[in-house]
């Protein structure tokens, strides 16, 4: 038996905003993301230079060495908006609280190997604050970026990346006490280890060029570190070690690295395929911070890796340059 | 005397968290609009997490507070325990 | 169980403490001042960036816990809403039009106040105000595009929405809620705080949403009260900051006073001004009243502002100024903005008409003091006008104000019978003011009003034709031509509600939907 569902039929006047109907060709049905993204930064007539950068305007595609003829040719393919963007960390929310519960109410803190414990807290928590300069980057890519489509997932990054340094956080609280936030810190702060990716996120954070600072920071930086650090020492090599449970903790950052990878990469391919000279901009930059990362997170590798630190990173290295070659950027 | 407010959503949810409020803040006026409630108190209104939990049968984070607030006036505190709109005079 | 010894179970603000501020460090490769540039030059000192106080002390997990939840709920009445046409059910097709208003003056703010607060996150070198000025940018991105999602309904059946971004950057009374967000955006981050996050955010805030939300309540419109409800319970979050900032900035430095009290008196003042639209909207515009603007100003400014005002006493900051002329002005305020809307009917993207006996008896008693001296004479006048085919739309330009762009329609605090004008000389040009109050703000920074876009100035500059009008063209209709600029189609988005497609249409399927055809 067929149920035949009978609502009034109005005919809609229009189906879309005129400006979606203009930029996907027809005034035909538009997703949530289109219309909540095409066109929602002001774009003329603005009315007062920012006293605190006189020399650009509110909104200034002159902040970046990059040329696009239409900064709405960026897309997310995650098409995310805000509603999608927080529905998707609230259940991988979900899934990290579950974790953390599991790891805490079995003790399995515990059932570490006292040499796993020690280098899990001594590789990732220091990393906290490598995350919060993501976090500040981010922002800041947001703040001064052109365009929405552009401007928009920096801003999903930023939070995210906090919420990764609260995840950290809360690592070295289960896995050791406030003693080991101080430790790392100081580590942070003095460690030979620590000083080349220290002065790498200091160096991010005085970067004018908002699209330059996206492939420092999210390009090459996080481009090599989570691979680097979540999937091959935690998945791989310590998890093979009896530290599956930190795997556990970390299952967000290894999961929001394979996601916000798609994102980072159509950023890359659309701004490499726009232009010869966007392209070469852009493999200059990919060519220069990968290096000053990789080199960075050499020392950072050696506390989990010791002497297979060179040949892993040097992989996680080719791996990265096969995924930029991909997205049609020259290194 | 200043007066603080707090005005929540009207829903379930919100029903016995309201009545928390009144029951923990003698002297508070609870005020019914179109789909929302709006509480006013003098100088200081205490919303208790322990209050609400035995209304509601369940543990509560005042956290959750969030999802149905609409609006408040004053300065805010808030711990695990106890949420706080007070004025300083 | 757990093997070692207890560990001190960190209490709330000492746990979020760890989360936000711990993260932070002093750098040592790089200077302060070329990491957080904007910082010195307002000449705000702040000495001590750990005495800022966390108010919501909400880690990114329970942020997405509960957002999502809140989204959840939000987009499942969207989607009923749109399903069930539920645009047929509000009180008449009047009210759209504050919707119309509302999407193409307030959303885009939304944006630019998303924008604001991740440049003003990034430029505090304090942790805890830089985590809460994030989560807010954040927020208000989910404000600009849950709006344009619900409004988005009303746009498929309903005219005047249709381009609202191309609107707001160009269409003449736009320019005075743009012109006031370009204001915030491009002062320094602590004025952007004081603009934004407390005098917007925390003074005027519940005047701009209780009306606008409790007049759909009132009308019928679920949705939009749905989103108006689901984004207050951030702004509850966004006025404890607002409030912090300022307790803050004030309680570092007495330097800070006299700049704070400024920027609290010019940002009242600007913010009113914006007002002027929910006024119009609250008196005229719903075809069910929830209360009057005087009414809504003295609860939710006179009441509430001066509870604020008194908190703040101890720092030396007193009550705005301006407060005693707006107190002045509620008695006049919404006739006069609804009678320049009416006049310039064929120039906006919403409809306009008279009230009728009903709502003149309303105006009346609201406003006894005003409304039949000097207001229902002239609607009266004008009703009877139209109904002999004399309705007349004002075709000439305004002037408008240089600070607030409004056109000088007020009258003298204290005399409604005259319009107020003020002007200053400046640099070998004269400049107009609607009140003492902009051009004190003016005054105090001439080289920033100087850069105003007013859309009057640029339609007699020739730069609101489209692109490749001839101007002198014979029969070339100037009018025409702007509302081309502007996207508007001539009697379709613009004139009186009566002779609308929206009003045919509304009724057209209200009566689809109710009666058996």
């Amino acid at each position: 038996m067929q149920i035949d569902l009978r609502t009034v039929t109005i005919k809609p006047l229009r189906h879309t905003f005129d400006n979606i109907a203009r930029r996907i060709g027809a005034d035909k049905p538009a997703s949530r993301y289109q219309e909540g993204t095409l066109d929602m930064q002001q774009e003329a007539n603005y009315h007062y230079r920012p006293t605190w950068d006189p020399d650009h305007l509110i909104y200034d595609r002159a902040r970046t060495a990059l040329k696009m003829a239409d900064w709405y040719s960026f897309k997310d393919p995650r098409q995310f908006y805000y509603g999608a963007y927080t529905l998707a960390r609230a259940k991988q929310q979900d899934t990290a609280e579950a974790n953390f519960d599991f790891v805490e109410n079995r003790g399995l803190a515990a059932t570490l190997p006292e040499s796993i414990r020690d280098t899990v807290l001594k590789l990732l928590i220091p990393l906290r604050h490598v995350a919060w300069g993501a976090n500040m980057n981010n922002a800041s890519m947001c703040a001064y970026g052109y365009g929405t489509a552009f401007s928009q997932p920096c801003i999903y990054q930023a939070m995210d990346q906090l919420g990764i340094a609260q995840y950290l956080t809360r690592v070295g609280l289960l896995l050791g006490d406030v003693d080991v936030l101080d430790a790392a810190k100081q580590a942070w702060m003095e460690d030979d280890t620590w000083q080349g990716l220290r002065r790498y996120v200091e160096d991010t954070m005085v970067l004018k060029d908002p699209v330059e600072l996206f492939v420092a920071q999210n390009v090459a930086l996080d481009g090599l570190l989570y691979p680097l650090v979540y999937e091959t020492i935690i998945d791989d090599v310590l998890s093979a070690q009896g530290g599956t449970p930190v795997a556990m903790l970390t299952q967000f950052m290894t999961d929001w690295y394979a996601e916000t990878r798609k994102w980072i990469d159509a950023t890359m391919k659309t701004a490499a395929a726009e232009s010869e000279d966007n392209k070469v901009l852009v493999g200059q930059w990919v060519g220069q911070w990968r290096d000053r990362a990789a080199a960075a997170l050499l020392p950072v590798s050696r506390i989990a890796l010791g002497e297979r630190a060179d040949e892993l990173t040097g992989e996680v290295v080719q791996q990265f340059n096969a995924r930029m070659a991909k997205a049609g950027v020259p290194v | 005397m200043s007066t603080v407010f707090i005005a929540l959503q009207t829903n379930e949810e919100t029903r016995q968290i309201i009545e928390a409020i009144v029951q923990d803040n003698p002297g508070a006026v609870v005020n019914e609009q179109p789909a929302m409630v709006k509480i006013d108190a003098q100088d200081r209104l205490v919303i208790r997490r322990e209050t609400i939990e035995e209304l509601i049968g369940r543990s509560y984070d005042l956290q959750e507070l969030q999802v149905n607030m609409i609006t408040m006036s004053g300065n805010l505190d808030q711990t695990d325990d106890e949420i706080t709109l007070f004025w300083k005079s | 169980m757990d093997m070692q010894v207890a560990k001190k179970k960190l209490g709330l603000k000492e746990r979020y403490a760890v989360m936000t501020r711990g993260l932070d460090w002093t750098p040592s490769y790089q200077k302060m001042e070329d990491i957080y540039p904007y910082i010195a030059y307002e000449g705000i000192k702040i000495h001590d960036w750990d005495k800022w106080e966390d108010p919501f002390r909400l880690t990114m997990d329970a942020y997405w816990k509960y957002q999502a939840e809140k989204e959840r709920k939000l987009y499942a009445i969207i989607d009923a809403f749109n399903q069930n046409n539920g645009h047929l059910n509000v009180t008449d097709a009047r009210y759209i039009n504050t919707v119309k208003l509302f999407i193409s003056g307030i959303s885009p703010l939304e944006y630019v106040a998303h924008r604001g607060f991740a440049h003003a996150g990034r430029a505090f070198p304090g942790p805890g105000p830089r985590v809460a000025c994030l989560m807010q940018s954040l927020d208000e991105i989910r404000h600009a595009q849950t709006q344009v999602h619900s409004i988005s309904n009303y746009n498929k059946y309903y005219n005047g929405m249709h381009d609202f971004h191309h609107m707001h950057d160009r269409v003449w009374f736009l320019s005075v809620p743009k012109s006031f967000f370009d204001d915030a955006i491009t002062a320094g981050p602590f004025e952007f705080m004081v603009s934004i996050g407390f005098s917007f955010e925390y003074v005027l805030t519940n005047l701009l949403f209780v009306p606008f939300v409790s007049g759909a309540a009132y009308n019928g419109d679920m949705g939009t009260m749905t989103f108006g409800f689901s984004a207050q319970s951030d702004e509850a979050r966004h006025m404890t900051l607002g409030l912090e900032v300022i307790k803050f900035i004030l309680e570092q430095d007495p330097a800070n006073v006299p700049i704070v009290q400024r920027w609290i008196d010019k940002w009242t003042w600007r913010g009113y001004r914006v007002l002027t639209l929910v006024a119009m909207m609250m008196d005229y515009m719903l075809p069910k009243r929830t209360m009057s603007w005087k009414e809504a100003w003295e609860v939710y400014f006179e009441e509430n502002g001066g509870a604020l005002f008194k908190d703040l006493a101890r720092y030396g900051i007193t009550m705005p100024k301006c407060a005693e002329q707006i107190a002045l002005e509620k008695d006049h305020l919404s006739h006069q903005a609804w009678s320049t809307f009416y006049n310039y009917a064929a120039a906006a993207n919403f409809h306009t008409w008279m009230p009728d006996e009903d709502e003149m008896a309303w105006l009346s008693a609201k406003y006894p003091e005003s409304f039949d001296k000097h207001y229902r004479p002239r609607y009266e006048f004008w009703r009877e006008q139209a109904a002999k085919g004399n309705r007349f739309y004002n075709k000439t330009l305004p002037m408008l104000c240089q600070t607030c762009q409004i056109p000088l329609i007020f009258t003298e605090p204290g005399d409604p019978t005259k319009i107020c004008y003020r002007e200053v000389d400046y640099k070998a040009e004269k400049y107009h003011f609607c009140s003492d109050h902009c051009k004190e703000i003016f005054e105090h920074e001439p080289e920033k009003y100087v850069q105003a876009w007013l859309p009057v100035h640029q339609i007699y500059q020739g730069n609101c034709f489209p692109e490749g009008t001839d101007p002198t063209a014979e029969g070339f209709d100037p009018l025409a031509a702007v509302l081309k600029y502007y996207h508007f189609e001539h009697g379709r988005d613009n004139l009186d509600f009566d002779i609308s497609e929206d009003k045919k249409n509304f009724a057209e399927w209200r009566g689809q939907a109710t009666k058996n055809i």
